[in-house]
């Protein structure tokens, strides 16, 4: 294990669009929005950043390719600005460009920007078919919600589970970031939802219903960085520094060798572990304060609570409908609402977890506030379960 | 001596219920009650004459090495493609390209038969084994009889000179250009003459002259006549014409059209299969098949027939059946309705023509990779081995997987995805040997489709490049057992 950026960078500032379906905003707006909230929390001039990384990850629809999209939007003074895709972890990806960064003294101040535009296709849901020319021809024609279905399937058949136990404990998922939500001014949908209503809602891709679905959604999240030291000489309190930065990518082996069952995220398992080693974690269910996981699908954060060693596999379930991960359990998951209320703009989702992370350590959340919380985690899942990206971040108060 | 020495046959899945056609129709064609009974088989949506002949000339090769046929004909007046070598495709589908001469034949009804005689000529004289594949899909306008006569289906001979289980007696062709029907270029339908007169003037005066012919040359009679084979839209003109040649009423085989239908250029052939897995040895079996001049063949049946190794044969195919009675699915499937599609089915489904030459064995014969060094079987076949355990590099030889049977390790009904079929099942399939991929599903429904169950890998359309004049993407998809 490598030496870790434990406490070598602090966020100095952040700022996070109101998310939904944008009709009055293109990317540039969104951009704009989350970052002129991130400067200003920041308290430093544009002038004063040494680099930036741009994560969008179906620039296509929007955008476009490289750095300049973001470079031009800000007029940013002609620093470095890369543009980073690694599908749904694409906005870890660009705070983890911007710590290493800092880290390695090569910035005192970078910028990380995610950004998604998405409706402006014409349609619900996310564009298919980026898989390339031989994908194209041989690969199933499957969408999200059907290749996470296929993960409760797995999971039901490994462990036992009936369809009725596991429709309530993944309707019970999306019914506390229901809850939560409701609570969060900048989120997409901001209604608690009835339970009933959740399980008796018409089917996307079975087992799947509408609501346990995340929304499609327009937004951008931001965070400016520097290390803990230039940020207390910058006279800020309540640092909030990184403790962890983990990505485990499929090799291939969960979609192409008869090893794997179907009923987890093999990624998932590695990029937690070296997470909390990396942070020094020894009893995660003991230590952690709060979660914002992947929830692209109610049954995506259930086996994540798993993955992530704080329910025992095969038993999250039953943490789930225990309360264990409501606002009022004993770990709360996705306080903000999650990608649930969110929706999904796939470069600003990873951001905008940790937006809400850095509230509830400032003090700032409002309804949602925790009570003293100390370590916060948030994790992304890019891809299918068979073959994904998977991104852990770790953040809590720099003592 | 030359002959046939294999047979198979393919019947898609559904049976359109000829009433809910009628009972739809009726309206505006009270005159086709009389044909509204039984069924017709009805081709999936993502079938067509190629898929068909794939799937018959597999049940085909149940008992023969694909690699050692020599030639390959492909009869059908459906050929998806004008001008790319219809056969070349079913050839790749079936891991045969060398040493292989492959031919489209079409053009008539007698396309079929056609092509079983260039199969038989071109192997007898040590020519080597020749496979005859045959099908049709015939489209008909709505509320037309040919709606309700026409099956889409598949036969497949493989004809050859050891172990031959029908022995060619002796053959004899006629071609002039009567026109009793015909499908111009720019038609997707047929056009008919009346049927009185295709019967007196067509039939009557060129189907008895040929027969009589045939027999003399083979030194036969009617009489020795077992079973007689004459397609024909006309149910009595079959027992007409086996009348006037002398040839007993019971030998007129059935036409198949209370639960098939006429399947067109390959139905000669697919009541030839018919024929034969009912035959004895010492029969003699009559093919004939008419269009814009007549062909005729005798054959005889040897002991070998008993011998042949089993296969699911015209009935095995004939017993899996789904009742269909949406007759709204069949103008559907058949493109004959303007239905809306949704924003989904605009994504371009543009093929890179390179990259499928670069990878057909794995697309079109579903060819992947066994390691030499820790024997994992895995698809697609790569260079790094996918065994977590063993990573060897250039380590894989092709290993085809089309004719392994999979178990479904997860699936889903998915109702977001564009399908011509909603709700698109799929899933993760995994070969027992070794070996899972993410595969489309087809012929599938929410009573068959559970974790565990069989699945059979079954040659398909895939997507139908309508911006670029319909070119067919192929590949294998899942099937229950």
């Amino acid at each position: 294990m490598a030496r870790g950026i434990k406490d070598k960078v602090a966020i100095l500032g952040m700022g996070c669009s109101k998310f939904g379906e944008r009709w009055d905003s293109g990317a540039e707006e969104l951009m704009l929005e989350a970052y002129k909230e991130c400067i200003a929390d920041a308290g430093i001039d544009a002038k004063q950043l040494n680099a930036a990384w741009f994560s969008t990850a179906i620039d296509e629809v929007h955008v476009g390719k490289s750095g300049i999209p973001l470079s031009t939007t800000l007029r940013l003074p002609n620093i470095p600005v890369t543009h980073v895709e690694n599908m749904c972890a694409s906005g870890t990806e660009a705070f983890r460009g911007a710590c290493y960064a800092v880290a390695s003294g090569a910035a005192d101040f970078a910028l990380a920007l995610g950004v998604e535009k998405l409706k402006d296709t014409g349609y619900g849901g996310l564009p298919g078919g980026r898989g390339g020319p031989l994908q194209a021809l041989w690969h199933a024609n499957g969408t999200a919600p059907g290749n996470f279905a296929q993960l409760a399937t797995a999971y039901m058949t490994a462990h036992g589970v009936s369809g009725e136990d596991l429709k309530r404990a993944i309707g019970h998922v999306s019914w506390k970031s229901h809850q939560n939500g409701a609570k969060n001014p900048k989120a997409h949908l901001q209604k608690a939802v009835e339970m009933d209503t959740i399980l008796k809602a018409p089917m996307i891709a079975s087992p799947l219903g509408l609501f346990d679905c995340c929304g499609v959604s327009d937004g951008a999240a931001a965070a400016i960085v520097t290390t803990p030291e230039i940020a207390k000489s910058l006279g800020k309190h309540n640092i909030v520094s990184v403790k962890a930065l983990q990505l485990s990518v499929s090799n291939g082996s969960e979609s192409g060798h008869n090893s794997w069952d179907g009923s987890y995220f093999h990624t998932t398992r590695i990029a937690s572990k070296k997470a909390y080693e990396e942070a020094g974690i020894k009893d995660p269910r003991a230590e952690v304060s709060m979660f914002e996981v992947h929830d692209c699908f109610s049954v995506t954060e259930l086996v994540t609570m798993e993955d992530l060693h704080i329910s025992e596999t095969g038993k999250g379930w039953k943490d789930v409908l225990d309360g264990f991960y409501d606002a009022d359990g004993k770990i709360p998951c996705q306080i903000d609402g999650g990608l649930k209320c969110f929706g999904h703009p796939i470069g600003a989702s990873g951001l905008r977890m940790l937006y809400e992370m850095y509230l509830q350590f400032q003090g700032r959340a409002g309804a949602r506030q925790l009570k003293d919380p100390k370590i916060g985690m948030t994790h992304n899942l890019g891809g299918a379960p068979r073959e994904n990206v998977s991104s852990v971040a770790i953040v809590g108060r720099f003592e | 001596m030359v002959g046939i020495v294999a047979y198979g046959a393919y019947v898609p899945r559904l049976r359109l219920q000829r009433q809910a056609v009628y009972d739809a129709n009726k309206w505006f064609a009270a005159g086709l009650r009389g044909l509204a009974k039984g069924e017709r088989s009805m081709a999936n949506w993502d079938e067509d004459s190629i898929t068909m002949a794939v799937e018959a000339s597999r049940d085909c090769l149940t008992s023969h090495k694909p690699e050692d046929v020599r030639s390959l004909y492909f009869a059908s007046t459906t050929h998806p493609f004008k001008d790319r070598q219809n056969a070349g495709v079913i050839g790749t589908a079936l891991s045969i390209e060398q040493d292989l001469f492959a031919s489209d034949v079409g053009g008539s009804q007698k396309a079929g038969t056609s092509a079983l005689i260039a199969g038989l000529n071109a192997s007898k004289n040590g020519g080597g084994p020749a496979l005859v594949a045959a099908a049709d899909k015939r489209m008909a306008r709505v509320a037309s009889s040919n709606e309700l006569n026409y099956g889409d289906g598949a036969a497949a001979l493989l004809c050859g000179t050891e172990n031959v289980i029908a022995k060619l007696v002796g053959h004899h062709s006629v071609s002039m250009d009567f026109v009793d029907h015909f499908r111009g270029d720019e038609s997707d339908f047929d056009y008919g003459w009346e049927e009185r007169w295709i019967r007196d003037e067509g039939y009557s005066k060129i189907v008895p002259p040929a027969v009589k012919a045939a027999l003399a040359a083979c030194k036969l009679t009617g009489a020795d006549i077992t079973h007689f084979i004459m397609p024909s839209l006309m149910p009595a003109v079959p027992k007409q014409m086996a009348k006037i040649c002398g040839i007993g009423d019971g030998s007129v085989r059935d036409l198949l059209g209370a639960n098939l239908g006429d399947t067109g250029a390959a139905h000669a052939l697919v009541m030839l299969v018919d024929a034969l897995e009912a035959a004895k040895e010492g029969d003699r079996i009559m093919v004939v098949a008419f269009g814009q001049g007549v062909d005729v063949l005798v054959f005889e049946v040897t002991a070998e027939n008993a011998k042949l190794p089993k296969r699911k044969g015209l009935s095995g195919w004939l017993k899996r059946r789904k009742e269909e009675t949406n007759y709204m699915k069949f103008l559907a499937f058949n493109e004959m309705l303007p239905i809306e599609k949704g924003m989904r089915a605009e994504f371009d489904k543009k093929t890179a023509l390179s990259v499928l030459w670069r990878k057909r064995d794995m697309i079109y014969g579903l060819v992947g990779g066994k390691c030499k060094v820790c024997g994992t079987v895995q698809f697609p076949r790569s260079q790094v081995c996918v065994n977590p355990n063993c990573h060897a590099v250039d380590s894989q030889e092709p290993y085809r997987m089309a004719g392994l049977e999979a178990n479904v390790m997860s699936f889903t009904a998915d109702s977001l995805t564009y399908s011509p079929d909603p709700p698109a099942y799929y899933g993760m399939i995994t070969f027992p040997e070794g070996g899972r991929f993410m595969a489309d599903f087809t012929d599938s429904d929410k009573e068959q489709v559970k974790v565990g169950v069989k699945m059979r890998m079954t040659f398909r359309i895939r997507d139908n490049d309508t911006m670029r004049g319909g070119f067919k993407r192929y590949f294998w998809k899942a099937a229950p057992v």
